[in-house]
């Protein structure tokens, strides 16, 4: 069933008001965020200090790469559940070169290497496939990634990278977390292809009409290929940062992935359909998601009840869009 | 007159079941069971086969209950933890109550099961959630639910009475108990789909919301009795599940939801909606069932597993592609006369 | 407007509802007092459970806080993010049974440079990630145990199979190897013969699959050797259902609770394991004295860990330190009844 779109986007005059401006989706989630950071705060002590802002979010930023493209392809109206497999492929890669005898430097290399290549591969299959759901390609290519990650690693584990390697993952600038940089610089990247690029631009039209655009002379294909293969590129840099994290890689690293990053695009105001969203949202909601679960596992609660919160705050966010949106004058 | 053509018709659809998409499966699977028996001859035997089919039952009732739901263009991820949760509470009903006949343990299992579907079906289509992240909501849910309701231990077989057990290892007319459920529901659903109001206005809301919502059919109340079926059958397999391995664990069925999707895409079920049949889900079942028992018995590198039957689904979904685009194109050329 | 206001009170209650809820693994905490932290595997595992139970004791006997986390699923990653928790909650020891040996170096040294006493249980870490090991039963021991059980239910001769966890599991590839060399050194091993190492992936329907190719692909199969409890129960259920109890022994390592049935129907005469709640009492003992400066876990060291005795560190197989427990306990058809209600 696909959903109704809902064409407010399209109305020539925007309600310029304070109240709408405000009413927007991204400010809920900045209130929702400050919530979150009160509440935790009230439930331990131990929440509200330099410490937790500065290091809590090296434990969720690695997924936050993925978020990115992620939003790219929601907004395409499609949907990718490879990526964990990608992180896993691409880490592989890059421990059996380092293991092989390369530097660290190509190694790297070879990561993001593999990202492009397993993203082009998923742009090619859904392009020249294009009947076939996204969802069930890339649940092939799901499949085929980590499996080959296990045909090439087994249970093996590779170490030993050099500490410089290491500090990426745990190390600060200045204070600030190497990876939270990182991530602000290529956050803006994105935001600028997707907002003020005419690339950007048709990511929008072919969500909302896939047909039009291609009458309107949009090169689709060329387009979702490219967002693909930098869903993949992405991929690959969280493997990085992931691997860094623990200075060691296995071919079952990167499990589940896919669920947590789509949750947060989706969080983050993105219709699944096609055509809706901000790149905004879904980073707002990467901190959300990410301090909430650090403040709960803080106060001691299970991680069960966590997941269980946060799968009530995916469906009650969800729900509450839907009410607004149908409560809103076309 | 009329009604003897009527018949007529519905006679040819029961015949016109093997189509060439169905053929081109069923093929595939011919020259792969070939395949294995030369590797291994105990491949092709009584023991072996019912060990198949035993195993492979829970994958189909719940293939069926997935269909059911992609038929109206939706996805239920939520559906390994629905089996969780209905099977650790029918195993806890059992360890707490074990002199009450194991109905009731059942009947508790569906019970859940329906509820778990009712709620789902709602977000879905009053709700308007899209499906997968609405079932990946729930799907959190649940398993959290499954823990709480396990109080964070498993239940295992010496807490389980043998009637209990003996749901599933147990027998009537010489075939196995879960091969006989299985069998039933597909039937069942066979019968449904083909001939019931509610089972057509399925396929109806998948192939066209729009259309059918201006045509009178209550759109949110087949999608709603879609989930709510989905549910009751998780919930019982979940209890036969857990009956089955006498134990029933909080992470009972993690990941599972992919591999009854893996039957259903096998099977030719379209995640867009509208497109699916009994006959070629069974074949797509037996597929991911014969896979999976025979991946074992050829000695093959676990490690290679996993990239094989991935490989195998592309192959398989992209080859149906084919053989359906190409009947599209016959069909067309047909018309053109 | 309205609609947004019901939201924003949703989330509060909700998240208001779960400060009552949710509250658990703490045990009643002041700032003076010495915490501790205990990490395991995963949850709802009733082996970690009892592990927590016995740590939980001991921390509380000597009159600190304990803290118990276990992530949702089986991953490092988890596992790091928890040290971190337990960092910023100002620990002064985490015990931890690890997802992967080499994975969570990086997060146990940052908490070793802050001051924190590292010990692994159950699953080790690498010798860099900390002090010591407490390790249940010798790793040698095990597999001799291991390899003597399935000589005697084969009656001296034949195939045997190991069905074991995931291909990755730590613990049950060392005791598998442990086990070959034992079987690899002494000749009344000669005439058993290991046909196949399979891996039921710690799933029970991969387990059972596992266990009926491997009934159908060797007919002769004597005995299944599964040294993990999952595994070995899934092999008894299928065994028990076919009824070819009397011909298939399965044995290995599990716990008494998975395993009662099968081992009152004699299709498994008896098995091995050791007791969590001890283990999880000495990994709280242990740490203590470290947090206390007593010992340092270097080898020799010795301590008083309450009611299990004295105990001292010793060397352990991968080069760095560990404290044993004892000799793995053999559980069989005189003693079940006594312990499967216990873990």
């Amino acid at each position: 069933m696909e959903e109704l779109k809902w064409k407010y986007e399209l109305s020539t005059k925007k309600d310029k008001s304070i109240k709408s401006f405000f009413m927007q989706w991204e400010w809920l989630l900045v209130v929702i965020l400050i919530l979150i950071i009160t509440f935790n705060s009230s439930i331990s002590g131990n929440f509200f200090t330099v410490n937790t802002f500065l290091t809590a979010p090296m434990s969720f930023m690695d997924k936050a790469f993925m978020v990115l493209p992620m939003t790219f392809i929601l907004l395409l109206g499609m949907i990718d559940i490879s990526v964990g497999s990608i992180v896993a492929l691409s880490a592989v890669m890059m421990g059996l070169a380092f293991q092989s005898g390369a530097p660290m430097w190509l190694a790297i290399v070879t990561s993001l290497f593999t990202g492009v290549i397993c993203g082009f591969l998923n742009g090619l299959l859904n392009t020249k496939f294009s009947e076939l759901p996204p969802m069930i390609l890339t649940f092939a290519t799901q499949t085929i990634f980590r499996g080959f990650s296990y045909v090439l690693l087994e249970n093996n584990s590779i170490s030993g990278f050099p500490t410089w390697y290491t500090n990426l993952g745990w190390g600060s600038v200045a204070g600030i977390p190497i990876i939270m940089l990182v991530f602000i610089v290529v956050a803006i990247l994105f935001t600028a292809v997707l907002h003020k690029t005419v690339f950007g631009r048709e990511i929008y039209a072919i969500g909302f009409n896939k047909r039009t655009s291609i009458i309107s002379g949009v090169k689709v294909n060329r387009n979702i290929i490219i967002v693909f293969t930098l869903m993949g590129l992405m991929a690959a840099v969280t493997s990085l940062f992931l691997t860094s994290r623990m200075s060691s890689v296995r071919a079952d690293i990167g499990m589940g992935y896919e669920l947590e990053v789509i949750a947060m695009v989706v969080l983050g105001g993105v219709n699944t359909s096609g055509g809706i969203g901000r790149i905004l949202g879904p980073i707002i909601s990467v901190f959300i998601i990410g301090f909430l679960r650090y403040g709960l596992g803080i106060a001691n609660v299970s991680s069960q009840t966590i997941t269980l919160i946060i799968g009530v705050l995916l469906i009650v966010s969800v729900l509450v869009t839907r009410i607004k949106i149908k409560n809103k004058k076309i | 007159m009329s009604e003897n053509i009527l018949k007529k018709n519905r006679y040819k659809n029961l015949t016109k079941n093997m189509n060439v998409k169905e053929i081109g499966l069923l093929v595939f699977m011919i020259i792969a069971m070939i395949y294995i028996q030369m590797k291994n001859p105990q491949f092709l035997t009584g023991t072996n086969i019912t060990d198949l089919l035993k195993n492979t039952s829970l994958l189909g009732m719940l293939s069926v209950g997935m269909m059911l739901v992609m038929l109206t263009g939706g996805i239920d991820l939520s559906i390994g933890a629905v089996l969780a949760l209905s099977g650790m509470s029918a195993a806890r009903f059992v360890s707490i109550y074990p002199d009450l006949p194991v109905v009731f343990s059942l009947l508790l299992g569906m019970m859940i099961g329906i509820v778990t579907g009712l709620i789902l079906g709602l977000l879905v289509s009053k709700g308007r959630i899209n499906p997968t992240i609405a079932s990946l909501g729930m799907m959190n849910v649940h398993r959290g639910l499954t823990y709480v309701v396990g109080n964070n231990a498993w239940i295992s077989a010496h807490q389980m009475t043998p009637a209990f057990k003996s749901l599933s290892t147990g027998s009537l007319f010489g075939l196995n108990n879960l091969i006989l459920f299985s069998i039933t529901t597909f039937a069942i659903f066979y019968y449904f789909l083909q001939y019931a109001k509610t089972g057509r206005n399925i396929y109806a809301v998948g192939s066209n919301y729009e259309a059918t919502s201006i045509t009178g059919i209550a759109t949110n109340r087949t999608i709603v009795t879609a989930y709510v079926l989905n549910g009751l059958i998780a919930g019982l397999a979940g209890v036969l599940w857990v009956s089955k391995y006498a134990s029933a664990q909080g992470d009972t069925g993690v990941g599972y939801e992919m591999s009854v999707i893996a039957a259903c895409v096998l099977g030719g079920v379209s995640v867009r909606g509208g497109v699916g049949k009994i006959s070629s889900l069974i074949l797509g079942v037996l597929m991911l069932g014969i896979l999976n028992n025979a991946l074992p018995l050829l000695n093959i590198s676990t490690f290679w597993e996993d990239f094989i039957t991935g490989f195998i689904i592309l192959v398989a979904i992209l080859l149906n592609l084919y053989i359906q685009k190409r009947q599209k194109k016959d069909a067309l050329k047909r018309r053109a006369i | 407007m309205k609609k947004t206001l019901y939201f924003l009170a949703a989330t509060a209650v909700l998240l208001a509802g779960c400060t009552n809820s949710g509250s658990e693994g703490e045990t009643g905490s002041t700032d003076d007092v010495k915490s501790f932290g205990f990490v395991y595997k995963n949850t709802g595992n009733p082996f970690g459970e009892k592990l927590m139970e016995g740590f939980i004791n001991s921390i509380e006997e000597q009159g600190y806080t304990a803290i118990t986390k276990a992530p949702d699923s089986p991953t490092a990653e988890q596992q790091i993010n928890m040290i971190q928790e337990l960092v910023a909650q100002g620990v002064d020891g985490i015990a931890i049974s690890a997802n992967d040996p080499d994975a969570l170096q990086p997060a146990l040294n940052a908490a070793r440079d802050q001051g924190i006493q590292i010990i692994s249980i159950d699953s080790a870490v690498n010798t860099e990630s900390r002090n010591t090991h407490i390790q249940q039963a010798d790793p040698v021991g095990i597999g001799r145990v291991l390899a003597e059980s399935a000589l005697d239910m084969a009656d001296g001769a034949g195939e045997i199979a190991i069905l074991s966890a995931t291909s990755t599991a730590t613990n049950q590839n060392t005791w598998i190897e442990e086990m070959q060399n034992v079987m690899d050194s002494d000749e009344k091993y000669a005439d058993l013969k290991i046909v196949k190492i399979a891996y039921g992936d710690d799933l029970r329907d991969k387990s059972t699959s596992e266990t009926e190719a491997l009934l159908q692909s060797y007919p002769d199969l004597k005995v299944i050797v599964a040294p993990s409890t999952v595994a070995l129960a899934a092999a008894a259920k299928v065994v028990t259902d076919k009824g070819i109890g009397d011909n298939v022994k399965v044995t290995g390592l599990g716990l008494p609770s998975e395993m009662a049935e099968y081992i009152e129907s004699d299709v498994t005469p008896y098995m091995y394991l050791w007791n969590p709640i001890d283990m999880g009492y000495l990994a709280g003992y242990t740490l203590a004295e470290m947090a206390d400066g007593n010992i340092s876990g270097e080898l020799g060291d010795t301590f008083d860990a309450g009611d299990l005795g004295t105990k001292e560190v010793t060397e352990a197989m991968d080069g760095g330190t560990e404290v044993l427990l004892g000799e793995p306990f053999k559980f069989d058809a005189e003693n079940i009844d006594q312990w499967k209600d216990i873990f």
